[in-house]
């Protein structure tokens, strides 16, 4: 691992300030971080240690919401009473992700920002566009059952690992954001780049800005919500495809309803065109599946990876399923 | 169950690796590991001096400081109730500094990226990856080990049930494995043998030894 100075941020105002220059990177929980690390993958000169920041709390919103520090650790906002009976699909999104150890460790922002998991990506041996812009992409012609099929480009095509991110655009969450510049609230579904020439830019974070918080709204009262993870092993694993479901049905028929898919995207995938398929209709197999196929028309499988159409389809119809069964 | 005292067996959990009966014959006041270590390294030296220089120049610290002015500095650890003093470079994971500043070698180095729990420490009384973490990250935090769980030379629980079920093979998953169940009794875990597995799934063993690693958890479990 390459050798860095270290300093420890009281204050938000102080990590912003030292945050900006070149080769600054702030760490959390570390998981991504000091794993990256090890693999000389990534390379910062400076680390600051923001894990004394008053950014730990979950509070409700004036508006009926939820408010979660950039600070709370996964297993805490997964455990939390407030996101286990109002957000069920946050709390399964958390538990069906890493190990307990990695989840008390890992926060709230750190996990919106992780890194792909992509092999090449986490291997200096291989070019890679994210890693090394210009440099090709070693997925597209090597091995990819890992990758995406939504989303990618021919410069890049690794997978967003997250299922917290993929729980949080199914509840429309919106990304509080500190620089030096001033505030500003993202939506999620605006926070994340899919790679197109520039896969080294995931999201819309510029050098020095700091994820304070993350806002949920409040959702209807009768909205239902679930997580569904499909994976290699039965725990511990990334998703091969996964499916985040938000949905209020008046009689048989869908009325809110919020879809986001991951393990298939590049960025934690919303699904409008699901939504757009169901909303208004009736909770039937037949729609479940009109929608399944609306989600994954516009997917883009290579060799290896091909299986992830039918498998997010399943998934998909599965999770809502699901969701619209009568409790 | 739960009042029966088990006394500590002498240099648990490290008596499979410093005082086993390895046919190694030791100088008086030398362990075993301390023994292969210095043994290791002249062996090193003396067959293989030559194919190492180079790859040894190339990570040596007077390299590494060509960029940017780095070094060890002042770091201070509370392990298991005793605070240590020490000069640590920032890049030290708690893990290193543990195994190799602090002669606690209790806790395991497996997969050294946070995949299979062998590293687990208990942070504030939460477990985590030691490896994963910066030991310079964690001045006045309250960590323990695997050589702090047993009081007053008597066993943990887990580390009892560990015994009693004999739930483990090769034991180097083993420290892991009981510092993640010693911290799971605290933790919302479902009752069944399900739970438990996925409440351990951060902890992997190469032997195959979880069904008796399931059996000493909800053994501990039942008794706490």
């Amino acid at each position: 691992m390459q050798a860095f100075q270290f300093s420890k941020a009281t204050t938000v105002d102080a990590a912003i300030g030292e945050g900006a220059p070149t080769g600054v990177k702030f760490v959390a929980g570390g998981t991504t971080l000091v794993d990256l690390m090890k693999l000389n993958v990534e390379r910062p000169t400076t680390v600051i240690d923001i894990n004394s920041l008053p950014l730990d709390k979950i509070e409700p919103t004036s508006e009926g919401g939820l408010k979660i520090g950039a600070m709370v650790r996964n297993s805490d906002l997964a455990h939390d009473p407030a996101v286990q009976q109002h957000y069920t699909v946050l709390s399964q999104a958390l538990l069906s992700g890493a190990s307990p150890q990695l989840r008390n460790m890992a926060t709230t922002g750190g996990n919106l920002l992780q890194r792909t998991r992509c092999y090449y990506f986490r291997d200096t041996a291989y070019p890679c566009n994210k890693r090394k812009p210009g440099s090709g992409c070693s997925a597209i012609d090597g091995f990819h059952r890992i990758h995406a099929i939504l989303g990618t480009s021919e410069h890049c095509i690794a997978t967003n690992p997250s299922d917290m991110a993929v729980a949080m655009m199914a509840l429309e969450a919106t990304v509080h954001i500190k620089g030096a510049k001033g505030d500003r609230a993202v939506p999620l579904s605006e926070f994340y780049l899919v790679p197109g020439s520039t896969p080294e830019r995931e999201n819309v974070l510029a050098p020095g800005e700091l994820i304070t918080h993350v806002t949920l709204p409040k959702l209807p009262e009768s909205a239902r919500s679930y997580y569904l993870k499909r994976r290699d092993r039965a725990s511990y694993e990334f998703a091969l495809a996964s499916a985040a479901v938000v949905a209020t049905t008046q009689g048989n028929r869908l009325r809110h309803l919020r879809v986001a898919l991951g393990g298939v995207g590049t960025k934690p995938w919303r699904s409008m065109e699901a939504e757009h398929a169901l909303t208004g209709r009736e909770a039937t197999e037949k729609n479940f599946h009109a929608a399944a196929e609306a989600a994954l028309r516009g997917a883009k499988p290579l060799h290896d990876n091909a299986f992830k159409v039918e498998l997010a389809k399943r998934t998909l119809v599965r999770a809502l399923k699901v969701v619209t069964q009568p409790a | 169950m739960s009042d029966k005292r088990v006394p500590c067996p002498p240099n648990f959990p490290e008596m499979s690796e410093d005082k086993q009966e390895s046919g190694i014959k030791t100088p008086p006041g030398v362990t075993r590991r301390s023994f292969l270590g210095r043994l290791g390294a002249a062996g090193i030296a003396a067959t293989a001096a030559p194919l190492l220089a180079p790859a040894d120049a190339q990570t040596s610290p007077a390299h590494e400081t060509e960029t940017g002015p780095l070094g060890a500095v002042p770091v201070t650890l509370k392990i298991n109730g005793q605070e240590h003093s020490l000069q640590l470079e920032p890049r030290v994971t708690l893990l290193d500094a543990l195994r190799e500043n602090l002669q606690l070698p209790g806790t395991k180095k497996g997969c050294d990226h946070g995949q299979c729990g062998a590293c687990t420490v208990h942070v504030n009384g939460r477990r985590v990856n030691s490896c994963l973490t910066f030991a310079i990250m964690h001045q006045g935090d309250e960590i323990t080990t695997i050589e702090g769980l047993a009081k007053n030379g008597e066993l943990h629980p887990v580390q009892a049930a560990f015994l009693e079920h004999d739930g483990f093979q090769c034991g180097y998953c083993t420290s892991g494995q009981i510092m993640s169940a010693a911290a799971l009794l605290k933790e919302p875990c479902g009752q069944d043998d399900d739970s438990v597995r996925e409440c351990m799934s951060g902890n992997i063993c190469r032997c195959g030894a979880y069904t008796n690693i399931v059996a000493a958890v909800q053994s501990a479990r039942r008794a706490a």
